[in-house]
Formats: C-alpha cells, structure tokens, sequence
C-alpha cells in the first residue's frame, strides 16, 4: 500500500440533517484499491461518500480528495465519477442511454457547448465498457435493474475517472444479479487502473471483490484487508455493532463468513 | 378565413404562435421538475405587479415582470433554506400576492375594466406593441434555454450529478425560474393570469406521454402548444366564445387523447416488458 493516497479522512465529523452522521473518522485510500464501505443503514455510509464529493462540509477534522478539500476542488471533479443510488434517478424521464451517458460530461464540456468528437468518443468508449452499446438508444425507463445500473456507470465513466464513488449500486437488483454484478465490478476494476469505493450494507458478498474494507457505525469500527479485519478479534467486536442495529434478521448470514449462504438471505426490490 | 385580413386576428394569431412556443418549451421543465404549482403561483403574483403598474401610472407589463421575478426568486430562496417545503412557499406568495393586488386595486378610484382582461385574457385585443415585446422576451428566452440546453436538462434530470461535477446549480435554477417567470408575463394579456399555467403545463404533460426522449418530448410539446393556441383562437372567433378558455380546453382535450393512445401503446408493450 505504498501508492498515492487519493481520498484521505482525518477525525472526520460530518452532520447530516443537523444530526452527526459520521464522528472521528481516520483512514486513507489509495490509488488503485477497491474499497467497500460497510455498515448498517444510518451508520453514515453514504454521508461520508457525500462528504468526499464536496456535497456535505465536515463539523470537524478533515478530508482531502487529491490531496485538496472537495468543495475546491475545481477542475479535479472531472477525475472524479460518481454513481448514485438507484432510487435518486426517475427513470420514467424522457432521456436515451447515450443522452444520459453524455450529461456525465456536462461540466467538462463547457458551458453553452455542445458535445465534441472527443465527446460522443468517451461517450461511446463508456457504454463499450459497460457492454451496453446495443441500447445506446434505449428509453432509460425501458432497462433492467441491472442495465440501468451499468448505464448509470457508463455516465460516471463518460468521465474517464480515476476515482470511482458507488453509493448502494445493487440496491435494485436481485441475489444473483448482484454478485454478477459485483463480478464484473471486480473484472472491470483489474482491467482500467481507477480507484473504486463502493458503499454497501452487503458485508458478506462485498467483501469477497474488494480489497479493502472499511466498516462504519457512525464511527470507523474497523477498516483494512477484508481478511484481517473479518478474521481477527475485532470481527466479534464489529459483528456486536452491527447486529445491534441491523433488525430484520438479515445478520446471521452475514455474520458468517462462508459466501455459501448468500443466497439464503431476504433481498429487497 | 376573411378574419385573417383584419390586423387584430394577424396579431392574435402571431401571439399565439409566440405564446404557444414559448410556454410549452418552458413548461417541458415545469413538467419533469414538478414546478407546476410554482408557474401557478408566479402567475397569480403577477395580479399585484400588474395592480401596481395601475396604481403608479408604469406600465403593467414592466412593473409586472419585476414582480413576478421578485416572487419566483422569492420562492427559490425560501425553498432553498429548507426552512419549509417549496409548495408551502409558493402557498404564502401564490395569495398574499393577490391579496396585494385585491389591496392596490381598492386604491384606485373607480373600476378598472382593463385589470379585468388580465385576469382572463383577450388575445384579440393585444396591440403591437405587446406582441414586439413578447418577440423580444420569447426570442431571449428561448436563446438562453438553447445556449444552456444540456445544463438544464442535467440540473432537471439530476440535481445531485450537476451539484457533484460543479455545475453553477443555484444560478442556473435561478434564471431558470426568471425565464418562466418572464414567460408567464407575456402570455397573461392573451390567455389571463387564471388560465396561463395551463398553457404551461399541459401541452408538455402531454407530450411527456407520447415521449422516449428529451427532444422529442419538446419538439410535441411545441407542436401540442401552438397547435392548441390556433384551433382555440380559430374556434373561440368563429364561436364567438372567451379565446383563452377555449384554448386551454383545446390543449386539454388534446391531453386526454394523448392520455388515452399512451395507455394503448402500454397495453400493448405490456407482454414485451414485462420485467421492467
């Protein structure tokens, strides 16, 4: 872990809705890895994602993307992909994939300027990569629950990025769509050479992708390589924080670390 | 078709046109961004602008659109704050705005019959000068929404993705809500401060239906608006009826059927996709 720091946190405390969302963070990532950010819902995934894209201003402590506080970063936003939760976009909205693909680059292009040759490129390259060239022209509302996830990437990658955020992409889909999800996640982070963080409630399945972890309860509970911090005393210790707030009787197959019994465990639409 | 040598039908039926475009290009942000109580509200303050041009001797038009700026960025604000939700915003302008116009009017000494014809319209009965002035307004609106097409459609389709890539958000929703708000100042003299959100709202509904795309979805709502201005100004002349309500009950027909062949072509998807 020599590399880069790209994304550094330090006693980070970020409110969300006037209430502390997220209270003495300390971590760093770096060029390269592929981080998944666990916790149960509330326990400041997502405000800590919307920090590091400048959305949210810390209370205290601080946080550096590319080594400078998000809300300044300027022209750097451009290396910065982002890909929201499913149920922020209305997917009835009269848009066509490669439309929505381009709006990815909106800030780039200029203002008042229409799409370049380098554009409709990147636009091109963006749904190659995510396979999805083939419905270019397709009416967002009319794509599946994973379609529409890999549309949704193919925006944030019109970018060409280095640093990809992902808040909850397989929020929409089922047990199997989403590990063939988070397989072709994976197949895509060793080919581009791009920083991803993801945020997650599925501790099990996430797990096994990425390269490091990072588990959040409000406060950082553990965070480093899935396999030293799933498998050491702290795991117990983590796990307690967890099934404390996580109620609907999802936590027994999560706890366990085996990926065997994913498929057992209640999903949502 | 004798009518269309008179001046005043020329004139009307040129508004019409203007208004038509105008509106429905507008209305197709209104539409996607849920703003249509907004225009509604906007609308209704313009009874206080236009009541105070009556009372200071300015002319209502430019009293009318600072007013009606004023309440759109007013609007805005409150929203913005958080304070209360942007429908409870546009409530408190949407009559206290009236109320200001209802109070200016009983200043004035004797009964106005020309306020009159702003609340309801008379699209025969605007002059030259107005329709010069709502060239000038339509052309300036239409040229800020072309030159800041895909900024629009983003801030419309996803506020969150233009804050995160930088976009100027809050400039660009303000001069969103001045374009409307100009918007609905050059119609209120031809279809009335009553029925211009209307004009607004319901041909890009419309044309939201029977669209896949965003500018399929304006080019309808053009079609649908200007289409709905002629036939109701044409029917409303040869019926002798009140042109502005018969345009909007033109438009809305027109909804309705636009209601009913989207739910047909549903229905007839409906087996192809049945998982999405």
């Amino acid at each position: 872990m020599s590399a880069e720091i790209v994304i550094e946190c330090l006693q980070l405390s970020v409110a969300y809705q006037d209430k502390l969302a997220l209270e003495d963070v300390t971590f760093s990532i770096h060029r390269n890895e592929f981080w998944g950010i666990l916790g149960p819902n509330g326990s400041g995934k997502t405000t800590l994602l919307k920090s590091m894209l400048g959305l949210l201003t810390p209370v205290q402590g601080t946080i550096r993307v590319f080594g400078v506080a998000p809300q300044k970063l300027g022209p750097l936003r451009d290396r910065i992909g982002y890909v929201p939760q499913h149920s922020q976009i209305d997917f009835n909205f009269p848009l066509q994939v490669h439309e929505m693909v381009l709006l990815g680059r909106c800030r780039k292009m200029g203002l008042g300027r229409r799409a370049s040759g380098e554009d409709i490129e990147a636009v091109e390259k963006a749904l190659e990569r995510v396979e999805m060239q083939h419905l270019a022209h397709r009416q967002i509302g009319r794509l599946s629950g994973g379609e529409r996830q890999r549309a949704l990437i193919a925006r944030a990658l019109a970018l060409e990025p280095e640093i990809l955020l992902l808040d909850e992409p397989t929020a929409a889909l089922d047990v199997s769509a989403t590990e063939g999800f988070y397989e072709w996640l994976h197949h895509m982070h060793s080919q581009l050479h791009m920083t991803l963080v993801l945020v997650s409630h599925d501790v099990g399945v996430v797990s096994q992708y990425v390269n490091a972890i990072a588990c959040l309860n409000k406060k950082l509970v553990a965070h480093g390589r899935p396999t030293d911090v799933l498998n050491q005393e702290s795991l117990e210790q983590m796990y307690g924080c967890d099934v404390m707030l996580f109620q609907h009787g999802k936590v027994p197959h999560m706890v366990v670390p085996s990926p065997a019994h994913h498929h057992e465990s209640p999903h949502q639409e | 078709m004798d009518l269309l040598h008179y001046a005043f039908m020329q004139r009307a039926l040129l508004s019409a046109t203007i208004i038509g475009t105008v509106c429905a290009v507008i209305g197709v942000y209104v539409v996607l961004r849920s703003m249509s109580f907004i225009g509604a509200g906007i609308a209704h303050a313009s009874f206080g602008g236009v009541a105070l041009g009556f009372l200071s001797g300015i002319n209502p038009l430019f009293t009318t659109i600072l007013f009606c700026i004023a309440t759109a960025w007013g609007i805005a604000f409150l929203s913005e704050k958080r304070k209360i939700h942007e429908d409870s915003a546009v409530g408190i302008f949407f009559a206290s705005t009236m109320a200001l116009g209802i109070l200016l009017i009983g200043l004035m000494k004797g009964y106005n019959a020309d306020l009159f014809g702003y609340l309801f319209g008379n699209i025969l009965a605007v002059s030259a000068g107005d329709v010069t002035f709502s060239i000038i307004i339509a052309v300036l609106v239409l040229g800020l929404i072309w030159f800041f097409y895909k900024e629009f459609l983003l801030m419309t389709f996803d506020l969150e993705m233009a804050q995160v890539t930088g976009l100027p958000t809050r400039s660009l929703n303000l001069l969103m809500m001045t374009l409307m708000a100009v918007t609905i100042v050059i119609s209120i003299k031809s279809v009335g401060i009553v029925l211009v959100s209307a004009l607004i709202v319901t041909p890009a509904a419309s044309a939201y239906l029977l669209s896949s795309d965003f500018k399929s979805m304006m080019r309808l709502s053009v079609l649908f608006g200007v289409a709905s201005s002629w036939i109701g100004l044409l029917l409303s002349v040869w019926l002798n009826l009140a042109s502005g309500a018969t345009i909007v009950m033109v438009a809305t027909l027109l909804f309705f059927i636009c209601y009913f062949i989207s739910a047909q072509r549903k229905r007839l998807k409906q087996p192809e996709h049945a998982s999405s």
